[in-house]
């Protein structure tokens, strides 16, 4: 099969998963209250309602507090755990490891009907850091992974280089694995913040009805009829997470980051 | 003053004894080779003075102190990894001043000796460069310049040079043994290739097994090797099993007087006679041993005819210019100069 | 003997206490006290009381929750297997394609499977639908008389599932597939072996165990989606995610919710194991 052909099977199924982006953004410049495609009267006024409605802010508000803190969160669990699992490997380690994987793997639903009945078990059912800590908990499996990646192509001999040379532990952290796992650390971290922002049922069933993020904002809304300022925050959302992995993609190597071990170069 | 004394040490990985009771005594500002195949505890031996691993049982003593329960980055050397460990996110003159920063020097004082350094082993304003823009020479070059940073009391390389091809190889072999003369700094380099340590070292150990099979200068270990494996490790021999009854060796049939220069380092008995290819004389069939040609490599400085005497392999090695006019096939009579013979245990 | 000094290791071996903590308190314990409600005893009107009783767990009997897994594992293994199906040469093409192509594939599929079920159930239905849609296109290219929706159906439901589906297959099969060794087909070529005949002959049956692990692991994702099945299908076509959820929060009860999950979470596990054993299976051949 030629290399055209190929080229041709991929742009084919990315045009499909862009397909109702495309009309989604349409539909977001519609001037009237209606959702239609092409937009008709071309306009950007739902993009200024969307920054000037109370009823829309404070979910966006919510989301980005959210995600920003549980990201943070999962990157401080994940950080130590996968340098341990690093350094020592071991039963602990494994053990440790597949707690951390675990939320990740299993179907969503079951990790938030958990976090639920854990909430209103101990107090906390509602209340924002709720969902932060249950977001940064279930997200770890993220930094975890690109964490672990960062320490598999880290040559060991660079540390015990630095240990001859005179770094105690600490330095060693400090100098050395700290700033050679920072790449890997802000994808991990960027990663969880997308996932975060995105995430529902979690958020739904922790105080789904007292914090509204934003996307159950939006599927509260949509009962309610569908209005352009729904494609206006589908867009932003899209663009936000195309823009994030665009940069981890610009200044990362995202081919390894999904597993990839020999890439050709350009 | 800083003569490196290893006493007795013992290293054990679970039941498997990787180092059996290593005693040397390294004086101070030599160069030396730790020499084996791999797994003959050479690398294993080099972690231990550095402080990379524990020893089951020794002690290290450098100038006299006892660093036993010293941790390794406290114990001032300097190494230079196989791998050559490099930081990838700091730059050259930041890779060689490292030991300085963590130590807290000031910044001229860093950048002085990354200069100074970078002069010495010949990339003078190289420090602005990042690590992956340097060729595989110059990043051996950092790597050995990071290592005498602090102006270490014992300079540690670990198959320094092998990553490199082999002209280069060579060349930094010399390079490298410069640098250590213009120092004087104590220098252990673990290698497995013994043209390199025949070239830099002023003192050879040759490992295998865990143990020292011997320690001496280049031209001891090359000449009067102590036992087979150490012939047959260092350069080319012929390795033959003979017969030493304290008159004469008996050896393919044959009964040869010891002749002066002959070294006899077997107690009579079943032994091991070791002639070097380039001791090995070969000529038209005569009195000699009588052997047929099976193989010639003409390597443009020397020729190696490969023949069989028996079941035996024996190489012999002449110069291009004195090529005798034998081809494969052909039956031919070796002899052994005499001065030259090895009787090995 | 003196003391020797063990060499320090990069980092301390109290660092596992934080992140075992955290795991422990939040996620063992949850899930603890969801076992443990799961076999509680439902009070009507209220939440329940402790107790141990299977009343939950028999419900698993009745007709009710056999149709919801058939419909739930129906809908998922179909949509697992067209994901996998379209995702592995999608995967083998990427794959040979240059970094920097690679590079923008990845963004393009990591930021579709971000988003939001709600926001892809909202564009689908958007897509779908009778104004805005390709109901739309096909009116006006003439191929049906006038614009109609297609959502909500079975159809709109497994497009949803296929696209939620689609980025993450890919995503899975990309560090295998990117793994084989080009020259392996290469070799077969140079023996003489069409391109299709090297792709089904060479590069499926050697990627056999990640292709299974794949399509595991995708009807386990698809088979968590809870907003599309309420967007765009009928309540017919819900699935036990979106049971689990209306049973916990709008039915109020919590043991069979609790028990719902606990049995999701087995059939989750045990499949994962097996995408794991798969994934082996094909680094020992």
């Amino acid at each position: 099969m030629t290399r055209g052909l190929k080229l041709a099977y991929i742009c084919v199924l990315l045009a499909l998963l862009l397909a109702p982006l495309i009309v989604v953004t349409g539909v977001s410049l519609n001037g009237a209250q209606s959702l239609r495609f092409p937009p008709q009267d071309l306009s950007l006024k739902w993009y200024g309602a969307l920054f000037h409605d109370r009823e829309w802010l404070v979910p966006l508000m919510n989301s980005l507090i959210i995600a920003s803190c549980a990201a943070a969160l999962a990157v401080a669990i994940a950080a130590p755990l996968a340098l341990y699992a690093w350094e020592r490997g071991g039963l602990v380690a494994r053990l440790l490891t597949g707690l951390g994987l675990a939320p990740f793997a299993l179907p969503p639903v079951i990790s938030a009907l958990g976090f639920m009945i854990f909430w209103m078990t101990v107090g906390g059912y509602g209340q924002i850091w709720a969902t932060i800590v249950s977001h940064g908990v279930f997200l770890v499996t993220l930094p975890l992974v690109t964490i672990s990646l960062g320490l598999k192509a880290t040559d060991r001999a660079l540390i015990e280089a630095a240990r001859v040379m005179g770094a105690d532990r600490m330095t060693v952290l400090r100098t050395v694995i700290g700033p050679l796992l920072l790449p890997y650390v802000v994808s991990g971290y960027a990663f969880a913040f997308v996932l975060s922002l995105n995430e529902y049922i979690i958020a739904y069933m922790v105080a789904g009805f007292t914090v509204e993020t934003l996307p159950i904002k939006i599927f509260n809304a949509l009962r309610y009829g569908y209005t352009p300022i729904l494609g206006v925050v589908s867009v932003i959302f899209a663009a936000l997470a195309a823009l994030v992995f665009g940069l981890i993609g610009r200044f990362g190597n995202l081919p390894r980051l999904m597993g990839a071990e020999r890439v050709r170069d350009e | 003053m800083t003569e490196l004394r290893i006493e007795g040490l013992s290293k054990r990985f679970g039941t498997y004894l990787a180092l059996d009771d290593v005693s040397i005594t390294i004086p101070n500002g030599k160069f030396v080779c730790l020499l084996g195949p791999s797994g003959c505890g050479k690398t294993t031996l080099l972690r231990l003075i550095a402080g990379l691993e524990t020893p089951s049982e020794g002690r290290i003593l450098v100038g006299g102190t006892d660093l036993s329960a010293v941790p390794s980055h406290k114990r001032g050397m300097g190494m230079v990894f196989q791998s050559l460990a490099l930081f990838p996110h700091l730059d050259v003159a930041e890779n060689i001043a490292y030991p300085l920063a963590i130590r807290g020097t000031d910044r001229a004082t860093r950048q002085a000796t990354a200069a100074r350094l970078l002069d010495l082993v010949k990339l003078p304003g190289m420090g602005g460069r990042r690590i992956h823009q340097l060729s595989g020479g110059q990043r051996q070059r950092v790597a050995i310049a990071r290592g005498l940073a602090i102006d270490p009391k014992v300079f540690l390389l670990d198959e320094p040079l092998s990553a490199l091809d082999a002209g280069l190889r060579e060349h930094m072999q010399i390079e490298l043994r410069q640098i250590q003369q213009s120092l004087g700094v104590t220098t252990v380099v673990v290698t497995h290739d013994q043209k390199e340590a025949l070239t830099m070292a002023d003192l050879v150990i040759v490992m295998k097994d865990g143990k020292v099979q011997q320690a001496g200068t280049p031209m001891e270990i090359y000449h009067a090797p102590a036992n087979a494996f150490v012939a047959d490790f260092i350069g080319n021999t012929n390795l033959m099993p003979c017969r030493w009854d304290g008159q004469a060796i008996e050896v393919l049939g044959h009964r040869l007087a010891p002749a002066e220069g002959d070294r006899i380092a077997a107690a009579p008995g079943l032994a091991q006679l070791s002639v070097r290819p380039e001791h090995v004389e070969i000529a038209a069939p005569g009195t000699g041993f009588a052997a047929e040609i099976t193989f010639i490599r003409d390597l443009g400085e020397s020729v190696h005819f490969v023949t069989r005497c028996g079941a035996q392999v024996i190489t012999a090695q002449v110069a291009p210019g004195a090529r005798p006019p034998f081809g494969v096939g052909d039956a031919v009579s070796l002899s052994f100069r005499p001065g030259k013979r090895v009787v090995l245990a | 003997m003196t003391h020797l000094a063990e060499p320090e290791t990069a980092v301390p071996r109290w660092i596992a206490l934080w992140p075992a903590l955290m795991l422990g308190l939040f996620f063992l314990v949850p899930f603890g006290i969801m076992l443990s409600v799961s076999v509680a005893h439902r009070v009507e009107g209220g939440f329940f009381e402790p107790g141990f009783e299977w009343a939950s767990y028999i419900r698993f009997l009745t007709p009710f929750f056999g149709r919801v897994l058939a419909v739930s594992l129906g809908i998922s293994l179909a949509a697992a297997a067209i994901c996998v199906v379209l995702a592995f040469p999608f995967t083998v093409f990427l794959a040979s394609m240059s970094r920097s192509v690679q590079t923008r594939v990845l963004v393009v599929l990591l930021s579709v499977l971000s988003l939001s079920e709600v926001i892809i159930g909202f564009s689908l239905s958007t897509l779908l639908s009778q104004t805005a849609g390709i109901g739309n296109l096909f009116a006006a290219i003439g191929l049906i008389d006038a614009p109609r929706a297609y959502t909500p159906s079975l159809f709109a439901l497994l497009t949803g599932l296929c696209y939620l589906g689609f980025p993450f297959a890919v995503l899975v099969l990309y560090a295998p597939v990117s793994r084989l060794d080009p020259e392996i087909v290469e070799a077969a070529r140079v023996m003489g072996a069409s391109a299709a005949r090297a792709f089904f002959g060479v590069v499926v049956p050697l990627q056999r165990g990640a292709l299974t692990g794949a399509f595991i692991l995708v009807f386990v994702f698809t088979l968590g989606s809870y907003l599309l099945p309420q967007l765009l299908g009928r309540p017919g076509h819900w699935t036990l995610s979106v049971h689990i959820t209306d049973q916990a929060i709008y039915q109020a009860n919590l043991p069979f919710a609790a028990a719902m999950s606990v049995f999701l979470m087995l059939v989750a596990l045990a499949l994962v194991g097996l995408a794991s054993l798969a994934g082996r299976d094909r680094g020992a051949a």
